[in-house]
């Protein structure tokens, strides 16, 4: 009982559920792309849905719970049930039949270099003796920092959003008044 | 944490569950009671098992009522064959089922049920984002349904996976406008510490009742009742996602769509009527003895019966909405209102600091 006791409080479920969230991420975002078993679209799209909430698993555990469960809303909750929306009504069986491009495959393995690459060098530059920043879920920080030191960024992006949206709407009129 | 911490939520787990499983059954036996009524019928009145009629006066009373129903209606589903149409998509609809009924289980975890007995407090997981918690949450509710009418490889429940998935997106982005006033009074996304500012302030749908009206209507849309029931309208789409389904799987759609009800009863009691408070015998702060705790509990369970009555009401003394009226009035009425909402509550409370 003792020995259990002191490992928990020695964080051990959290270490475990580390590694359990981890192998999930990684495993599923295998199987969006590589899946040996089937190739069927809303499989892909389900194991993305799975992949997003593992991820917020790993927020969870780091304690950044606002974070975490906005992945969750946004992600799973919203962009990925219209993914499923488009790809029901697409006619699913060219997309079984497509075989992979050579030049997809290379462009793909550029950009999987370029963000590894981006990823070493941040890993690289982490102190290891420094403090953890404080992560904890508080949302009135976080939106104490959105709106003073990072309202620049913040209203780049919702305009970059707001252009994308109306860019969409236009594409998607068939005729111009 | 340690090993009672463990302890304690697993047989909180359990409890809470259990109480909401029982709740979910009882709603279906009062949903047939009360359309009998609305309608003028008697309802559920003779299923009983064989010693009830040895019971003197208790056994024909409770045969009457119907309070045996629920069991046999359970009984039934589980002894019915598991049939699996020909041409389903076999793994997504084993799993849609099951997709459905877990968040809808998971909703209530974060729920303060009453204040506390002894030194534990009574809520599952006290989180500081409770509130956006059960919206995450009441978003993987949708996964159940499209999968369901994607699985079944027919096109009515196609039509019904689809019009759900439009529908939950659409009303769940005026329910999340909508509680943003209340965030914006309280100051907190805790949903024990919401309930705190309301012993001390009063109840939240006094200072916020248009947001009370939107979620209310949302959480109708969000658990697809009547009069929204579009994605299982029966008169046009058979029985719409769950068309295909039979038996134990059917009874878990029906389970999911109850747990929801509980679920959104819960946040509606917590949100805007003051939880497990009430203003008046002491019964507004946290318990101090054992009979005060169960008091309270008690207080929470009336409120929410209060909800669940009203949504079963409603979906016996309104027609469904046509589509397009759906869609106008949840983005064209409700998302202007909330948002209008969520301004005048910031210029009030900008006037009042």
């Amino acid at each position: 009982m003792e020995a259990i006791n002191n490992w928990i409080s020695c964080g051990g479920v959290e270490d475990v559920l580390f590694y359990v969230f981890a192998a999930l991420t990684l495993l599923c975002g295998i199987l969006v792309i590589a899946n040996p078993f089937s190739r069927n679209p809303v499989t892909s799209a389900m194991f993305l849905v799975l992949t997003i909430i593992s991820m917020s698993g790993l927020f969870v555990l780091l304690h950044a719970f606002f974070l975490g469960i906005v992945q969750i809303i946004v992600y799973a909750g919203a962009v990925m049930v219209l993914f499923l929306f488009v790809i029901m009504l697409l006619d699913l069986k060219e997309e079984l039949r497509r075989k992979i491009k050579m030049f997809g495959l290379v462009a793909g393995l550029i950009s999987v270099g370029t963000v590894a690459s981006i990823f070493l060098k941040s890993l690289a530059s982490v102190k290891t003796d420094a403090a953890p920043p404080a992560l904890e879920g508080d949302t009135y920080a976080l939106g104490k920092l959105l709106f003073t030191q990072y309202t620049l960024p913040f209203e780049i992006v919702s305009v970059l959003l707001l252009v994308a949206m109306i860019g969409v709407i236009l594409l998607s009129k068939k005729k111009l008044e | 944490m340690d090993w009672n911490f463990i302890i304690f939520s697993l047989v909180k787990i359990a409890i809470v569950v259990g109480v909401v499983q029982g709740l979910v059954a009882y709603s279906v036996l009062a949903e047939r009671k009360i359309s009998a009524w609305i309608q003028d019928r008697v309802g559920p009145n003779r299923t009983a098992p064989p010693f009830a009629k040895y019971l003197p006066v208790l056994g024909p009373l409770l045969t009457r009522w119907g309070m045996f129903q629920p069991l046999a209606d359970g009984l039934k589903f589980l002894f019915k064959e598991d049939f699996t149409p020909a041409g389903v998509k076999k793994i997504y609809f084993f799993l849609a089922p099951a997709i459905s009924v877990i968040p809808a289980m998971l909703t209530v975890a974060v729920i303060p049920f009453g204040s506390q007995i002894g030194a534990q407090k009574m809520v599952i997981a006290d989180l500081n984002v409770g509130i956006l918690y059960t919206f995450g949450i009441v978003s993987m509710g949708v996964y159940g349904i499209v999968l369901a009418g994607y699985a079944a490889n027919s096109k009515y429940p196609m039509f019904g996976g689809i019009r759900s998935s439009a529908q939950m997106i659409s009303y769940e982005i005026s329910m999340g406008m909508s509680v943003i006033p209340l965030l914006l009074i309280v100051g907190n996304l805790n949903l024990s510490q919401i309930i705190g500012w309301q012993s001390s302030h009063g109840w939240l749908v006094l200072y916020a009742p248009i947001s009370f009206v939107i979620f209310m209507v949302a959480s109708f849309a969000e658990t697809n009742r009547t009069p929204f029931d579009l994605p299982e309208a029966e008169t046009e789409l058979v029985g719409g996602y769950h068309t295909e389904y039979g038996s134990m799987k059917f009874a878990l759609f029906f389970l999911a769509e109850y747990s929801n009800m509980v679920a959104s009863s819960a946040m509606m009691v917590t949100l805007f009527f003051g939880g497990w408070t009430l203003p008046f015998w002491g019964l507004d702060h946290a318990a101090t003895s054992l009979g005060m705790g169960l008091v309270q509990i008690l207080v929470f369970l009336v409120k929410m019966l209060f909800f669940m009555v009203i949504f079963i009401w409603v979906r016996w003394m309104f027609p469904r909405f046509r589509y397009d009226q759906l869609m106008d009035l949840g983005w064209r009425r409700f998302l202007p209102l909330a948002l209008v909402n969520i301004l005048i509550t910031a210029v009030w409370l900008w006037i009042r600091s």
